[in-house]
């Protein structure tokens, strides 16, 4: 540790400037592709379940009330920000917007759920499938995920083969 | 009540202690980037401290995992109170990708009891300063609870102020207005 280290380092520090940003009162522009919060426009959405069965975090529950009613719950709690859900969404219903303060003393206060109105056919009073490329997104059947324990329930299969159904994995804390 | 709570026990500096439970390390290197110059928590009087006995605050990434939840549930008593935990990062607000893998718990907060919860996967360092800057008052939070409700269901059968009966069957009569 020289004096002239110091007078060195004190020439770097000089040069440098200041760097510190002022955040939160002020914050540096966000990249132009940076991806944050999926924001969900219920008046595009047509409830075909493309997101809720692309999310790879299982973060988009479906909840068929009835016939008519689909509940899409998004958590917003374990979601990657990954925009797979925008991307598989045909109608575009979902942007990645660029909002990413979100700390919140709740975690109620992410989540976004859209009551979605399912159009049936007049005559048999049923919701009918197309033929398209939607299919592949579509969910099969009706889903009962469990919205207020906030979990996926797979009970699918089990239904298709008459076993009892098992609810979800539930995992013991030893 | 717990802001204010906040306000008065750690209103002149926080010093934090970084615990990682088992999350891919994204959210250290935020957290770690949050205490460069460039972020300067330390203006806010936040001290990252190598010891949980020295440490107010419990940042904590990573979801809840059998393996490393009595270590996690041991630094925390080991926090002289009073303590706040924030769950950094989507794996400890909500488990994470891996969230039903057989080695995880779930979120953290089946651990420990959380204070806040900054989202993100890994969050960016300016909302983990976001995060600290609302549990210290300096500003609210954005978030709420979004609820949409596409349209009025027009289907008479789920107005049950419209519903017949007749021998013992429902009759269903569309509506003239919907
Ligand atoms: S951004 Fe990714 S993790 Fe988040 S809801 Fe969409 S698909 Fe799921
Ligand atoms: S993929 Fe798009 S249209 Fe389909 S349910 Fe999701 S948001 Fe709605
Ligand atoms: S939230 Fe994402 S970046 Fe952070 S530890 Fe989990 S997987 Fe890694």
């Amino acid at each position: 540790m020289s004096l002239t280290s110091k007078l060195q380092e004190v020439l770097v520090c000089l040069r440098a400037g200041r760097v510190t940003l002022p955040y939160p009162a002020q914050s540096a522009p966000l990249p132009p592709r940076f991806r944050g919060r999926p924001i969900f426009d219920a008046s595009k959405c047509i409830g075909c379940g493309g997101c809720a069965s692309n999310c790879p975090a299982r973060e988009i529950l479906v909840y068929d009330v009835c016939q008519e009613i689909r509940i899409l719950k998004y958590l917003g709690r374990r979601c990657t920000y990954c925009g797979r859900c925008a991307d598989v969404c045909p109608e575009k219903a979902i942007t990645m917007s660029h909002e990413f303060e979100t700390a919140t003393g709740t975690i109620g206060d992410i989540q976004q759920r859209l009551d979605l109105f399912m159009s049936t056919c007049q005559r048999c009073g049923r919701c009918f499938t197309e033929p398209s490329k939607l299919e592949e997104l579509k969910l099969k059947g009706y889903r009962y995920d469990d919205l207020e324990n906030e979990r996926w329930i797979f009970r699918s299969q089990a239904y298709l083969e008459g076993q009892p159904v098992v609810d979800d994995i539930e995992i013991e804390l030893d | 009540m717990l802001k204010s709570l906040c306000q008065k026990m750690f209103g002149r500096s926080l010093w934090v202690y970084h615990a990682n439970s088992g999350g891919c390390n994204g959210c250290d290197i935020e957290v770690l980037n949050a205490l460069t110059p460039y972020y300067d928590a330390e203006r806010f009087g936040i001290r990252l401290v190598g010891s949980p006995r020295h440490a107010d605050v419990m940042l904590c990434q990573g979801p809840a995992m059998r393996s490393t939840a009595k270590a996690l549930q041991r630094a925390y008593e080991a926090m002289p109170a009073p303590k706040l935990v924030f769950a950094i990062g989507s794996c400890a607000c909500g488990g994470g990708i891996w969230h039903d893998t057989y080695s995880v718990i779930g979120p953290l907060e089946k651990l420990l009891p959380v204070n806040y919860y900054v989202p993100g996967c890994p969050p960016r360092p300016e909302a983990i300063i976001y995060g600290v800057a609302v549990a210290l008052g300096l500003v609210e939070k954005k978030s709420a609870p979004v609820q949409f409700k596409q349209m009025e269901y027009p289907v008479p059968r789920y107005h049950p102020q419209d519903l017949k009966e007749q021998d013992g069957i429902v009759v269903y009569e569309k509506l003239d207005t919907v």
